[in-house]
């Protein structure tokens, strides 16, 4: 029994626990992939970059903040930075709207013009970040580490294997649920919520309807900012910033937003914790666990070395494509 | 070609000259071969795009599937890894393919709901198998003097020979992803394909092997003189004194236009191919399934045995241009390859040159390599004359000194994003009839 | 003048005109019916009087008002009420959700008028919770018509209500258009079951190559030996 309690609580250190905290994560940043997707009708290529944007933002002034003293200990004090990095997020969007994109709507153009549009708003971004704040690897979490140390879990356990929770990863699930719970408030209850949903049913019966497609379009901008910012700042506080990383993440989460079902926001949840669990269960060594359960293995019983965690994501995006297009949660097919 | 078209490449040209009279020919020469390194991948993206309407945001895999193909040609082999693990990678070969003829018999044999469950077994089953035979192999392989060699090396022959093996294992993996991927609509292709040239990097980085994984492969076999046996003939030393060089600068030089040479050759092969075919039937059958995919259709056209043949063809362009890349730096280092540089960049060169247009895209390569390049000085410059009135050393002016280079990648998003919006069809247009 | 008029229309899609000098006009608790061949310029006529289509000559009138130069979304605002042939619901939204984003533009309470159309198609207020794009045909546009007359609107345009609908439901909708002109609303339909939708018209006017071939009463139009022979097959 207790080498199964043991086993399990290896497994959940290594496997569960980081799973859950990435697969917020990516849920957040595909939430606002899939919004894009479903009110203006393109896959936004600059968002793992919006995401490091706002991420950006939000470290600078959690260091003027550290600068000056002020800090909400234990929390990091990169959560009172927060709104500073979403509004700058929401400003940049917004400029990058009405410069580049409502171009193209006006014209109806087709969606693979947008995308390239995209690419190049990438590009941009990716040179702002860049230019700002360097290509290299920020750490800004401060206060506390540790809601239990893999220590402290031990003697309170007496088991020989700690389960360890860091403090970022609790803020990461505790905030990511609250995030959620909002924006599904938000669409299913409020009128601009509605409008939101109407118009990425229908555009045409939505503008019959009076619903103002430039306000529809800015609130999307708005909630895709904030969530993306969001993202990008629990991910930094449980891992690390590095720009590039960032713009790397826009694969798992476009296969997040794929694999759920794409303009489907619930399909976008589903979607990042099944993405998420992949990576994190295929590469993991299962051999300790497997001992603990009374196996010898002979090997490391690795499906995949960690260097395929990208690759996995992938996979499945792929298999999905093939077997069941539109997600789990039928989404509109892209045009 | 247009007036215009010719105009456009006299001004490349003179770019080019300027740079070597204001900086040196060295510099000049540099840029110059990967002009046309760049100019041949975006030809094979314009064959693409430009031909058939096809998204392809893996550029980075099929270019890195060129460079692996050097490796594999040019290195000799490694006799004593093949002892000790070439039994095992045959093995394993041969339980991949079974695995996967497994796999299709079933999906083919059983029916119902069980088709997928089981065929998925199947597949289990068979990796495992893989697994155990493969695994030991590769430990025996990669710890085999894992200091200069841990790899089975290649062929051993010359390296010339890889950049036709680069278009085949491009032209091989295009069309794997091609079944897979291009009956999606082009948002879903875009996704797909960055989705798999990140699993071909991730291949080449992990399988050390096959291609030595991050610890690279140098020292590469040239397909052209090495500079410092040139600097010690007779007849080279001659022709240096003739010119009144200095024979170490020259030597580089030579080297250069050697390499300039042989890719100059390979682009206008791969041009005179790329125009005929346009101008023959199937270019004007390509664009107008491009223009009407369901005209085409109704009218009997099969475009997606189509689409399949233009995105083969354009990827093995890509993969030539992929193996001429690390023949020219003499270095396979799986480390490099990021989509920015190796996919983006290249579709910024198709859009700004003028998708649809062969010319276009070449004079796309050319520019936009060029300013790639020489944004990083110019950067510099324009950072060191903004911030003269500070003082050396003042955080702000090192700060702005040392983030320079990185605004080359804004101005390359900013010139997409006047060029789509301005001049939509390039420098050098389409030519509609 | 007619509570809703358009007069002299002509005009088209690019270069060619498709209409030329039609006159449509209904009034309310009236209802009028557009009927005429395939590319006789139906859709067309009622797209220009919604402001789908710029009008190279003649105007659009409501009411004393000249509405020539509003876009759709004004004249919705001015009161017009119109039901797309296709794509007439928010198929993932519930039938509740639907009625509510009928009442967009409006910005007081608008419960009074939900329950008219409750009353008015009772079934929808069954199926309140339902997502729109799981009903039958029938009931979708029973759910198309209630959103459009969520604004209350004095005119109601329908574009072939019934088009892939079976007969009974297609009887039942005209009887709940007969109810809804009932309450006082002008009603204009473009109909390709002409002899069933001139049998309740006040008005028909039959189109053919976008001018007005026929103007008269359904009643008098379905007599008509010349009409039948033509345009409703004998």
């Amino acid at each position: 029994m207790i080498e199964f309690l043991n086993a399990l609580v290896l497994f959940s250190n290594f496997v569960l626990v980081p799973a859950l905290a990435y697969g917020s994560q990516l849920a957040l940043g595909a939430l606002g992939v899939t919004l894009v997707f479903g009110i203006l009708r393109f896959a936004n290529f600059a968002h793992g970059d919006l995401m490091a944007f706002g991420t950006m933002m939000t470290i600078l002034v959690t260091w003027w903040l550290q600068a000056a003293g002020i800090g909400i200990d234990p929390l990091p004090t990169a959560l009172l930075a927060l709104p500073f990095g979403i509004a700058a997020a929401i400003l940049i969007s917004l400029f990058f709207d009405r410069a580049v994109f409502a171009f193209y709507r006006k014209r109806r153009s087709a969606a693979i013009v947008v995308v390239m549009a995209s690419i190049g708003v990438m590009f941009m971004l990716n040179g702002i970040v860049r230019f700002v704040i360097g290509p290299d690897d920020q750490r800004f979490a401060d206060g506390a580490r540790f809601i239990i140390s893999a220590r402290d879990f031990k003697t309170m356990t007496g088991l020989d294997e700690g389960l360890t929770i860091r403090l970022p990863v609790l803020i990461t699930v505790i905030v990511a649920v609250v995030v959620v719970a909002a924006l599904f408030w938000f669409l299913q209850k409020t009128r601009t919520g509605k409008a939101m949903r109407a118009y990425s049913d229908n555009e045409d019966l939505a503008l019959l309807s009076g619903i103002s497609p430039e306000r529809v379009v800015a609130v999307t901008w708005i909630i895709a900012a904030s969530l993306a910012t969001i993202a990008g700042v629990l991910y930094g506080l449980d891992k690390s910033f590095k720009p590039f990383t960032y713009f790397q993440l826009l694969l798992p989460i476009f296969a997040a937003a794929i694999v759920g079902g794409i303009g489907q926001p619930v399909g976008a949840i589903v979607g990042g914790f099944v993405i998420a669990f992949s990576e994190v269960m295929v590469t993991y060594a299962y051999k300790r666990v497997l001992e603990y359960l009374s196996f010898e293995p002979s090997g490391l019983v690795q499906l995949l070395s960690t260097e395929y965690k990208f690759a996995v994501s992938f996979v499945i995006l792929v298999i999905v494509l093939l077997i069941r297009p539109t997600g789990i949660f039928k989404g509109r097919v892209l045009q | 070609m247009s007036q215009r078209g010719v105009i456009l490449y006299l001004c490349m040209a003179a770019l080019l000259v300027l740079v070597g009279f204001g900086q040196s020919w060295n510099v000049s020469l540099t840029i110059l071969n990967l002009c046309l390194i760049s100019a041949v991948m975006a030809l094979g993206v314009n064959i693409q795009w430009g031909y058939a309407g096809l998204f392809n945001v893996g550029i980075m895999g099929f270019a890195a599937l060129g460079g692996v193909a050097a490796v594999l040609v040019s290195e000799p082999p490694v006799i004593g890894a093949w002892s000790v693990g070439g039994v095992g990678i045959g093995l394993t070969f041969l339980a991949l393919v079974a695995t996967v003829a497994a796999v299709i018999i079933v999906r083919r044999q059983v029916t119902g709901r069980l088709r997928n469950i089981s065929a998925f077994a199947v597949a289990i089953v068979g990796f495992f198998v893989i697994r155990s035979v493969f695994d030991p192999a590769v430990d025996a392989i990669e710890d085999f003097d894992p200091a200069r060699t841990g790899y089975l090396g290649g062929l051993g022959l010359p390296i010339l020979l890889a950049w036709i093996v680069g278009g085949v294992f491009a032209a091989s993996a295009a069309w794997l992803v091609g079944k897979v991927a291009l009956g999606l609509r082009a948002d879903y292709l875009a996704i797909a394909t960055l989705g798999i040239s990140e699993i071909i990097l991730a291949i080449m980085k992990n399988e050390d092997w096959l291609t030595r994984g991050v610890k690279n492969v140098s020292g590469l076999r040239r397909p052209v003189p090495i500079e410092i046996e040139l600097q010690q003939t007779e007849w080279f030393l001659d022709l240096a004194q003739r010119f009144g060089a200095d024979p170490i600068t020259f030597s580089s030089i030579f080297v250069k236009l050697c390499y300039a040479i042989l890719f100059s050759i390979v682009l206008v092969i791969l041009m005179w191919f790329a125009e005929r075919a346009l101008n023959a039937p199937w270019g004007r059958m390509m664009r107008a399934i491009r223009d009407n995919r369901d005209a085409a259709e109704a009218m009997g056209k099969n475009v997606t045995a189509r689409h399949l043949q233009t995105f083969i063809l354009g990827s093995a362009v890509v993969g030539v241009a992929g193996a001429m890349l690390t023949t020219l730096e003499g270095q396979f280092t799986p480390g490099q390859y990021n989509p920015l540089r190796f996919t983006f960049l290249i579709w910024v060169m198709v859009i700004v040159g003028g998708s649809g247009n062969n010319w276009g895209a070449v004079l796309g390569g050319f520019l936009i390599w060029f300013l790639w390049v020489e944004a990083e000085p110019a950067g510099i410059l324009l950072m060191n004359t903004l911030t003269a009135g500070l003082a050396e050393g003042n955080v702000v002016r090192e700060h702005l000194l040392d983030a320079a280079p990185h605004m080359r990648l804004f101005l390359m998003g900013l010139i997409l994003l006047l060029v789509l919006r301005f001049s939509p069809r390039g420098l050098i247009p389409e030519r509609t009839n | 003048m007619s509570y809703l008029a358009g007069l002299g229309m002509t005009g088209g899609y690019g270069g060619a005109d498709i209409l030329h000098e039609c006159d449509i006009a209904v009034e309310k608790g009236e209802i009028a019916v557009i009927v005429g061949p395939n590319g006789a310029g139906k859709s067309t006529a009622m797209k220009a009087i919604f402001g789908m289509l710029g009008l190279r000559e003649g105007k659009v009138t409501l009411g004393d008002r000249d509405i020539t130069a509003l876009s759709p979304q004004d004249r919705v605002k001015a009161g017009m009420g119109f039901v797309p042939q296709t794509g007439n619901v928010f198929t993932t939204m519930s039938v509740q959700e639907n009625l509510e984003m009928g009442a967009f533009i409006r910005d007081d309470d608008f419960t009074g008028t939900m329950d008219q159309v409750f009353d008015l198609f009772p079934v929808l207020k069954e199926k309140r919770r339902q997502p729109a794009g799981e009903l039958s045909g029938g009931q979708r546009q029973q759910v198309a018509v209630g959103r459009a007359l969520m604004t209350n609107p004095g005119v109601l345009m329908l574009d072939e209500p019934t088009a892939g609908v079976s007969p009974i439901v297609m009887d039942e909708l005209f009887d709940r258009i007969l109810e809804v002109a009932a309450t006082g609303i002008a009603i204009l339909m473009v109909e390709q079951n002409a002899r069933q939708a001139l049998s309740i018209a006040d008005r028909g006017y039959v189109l053919v190559q976008g001018r007005n071939r026929f103007t008269d009463t359904g009643e008098a139009l379905l007599a008509n030996a010349e009409v039948r022979a033509s345009f409703l097959g004998g």
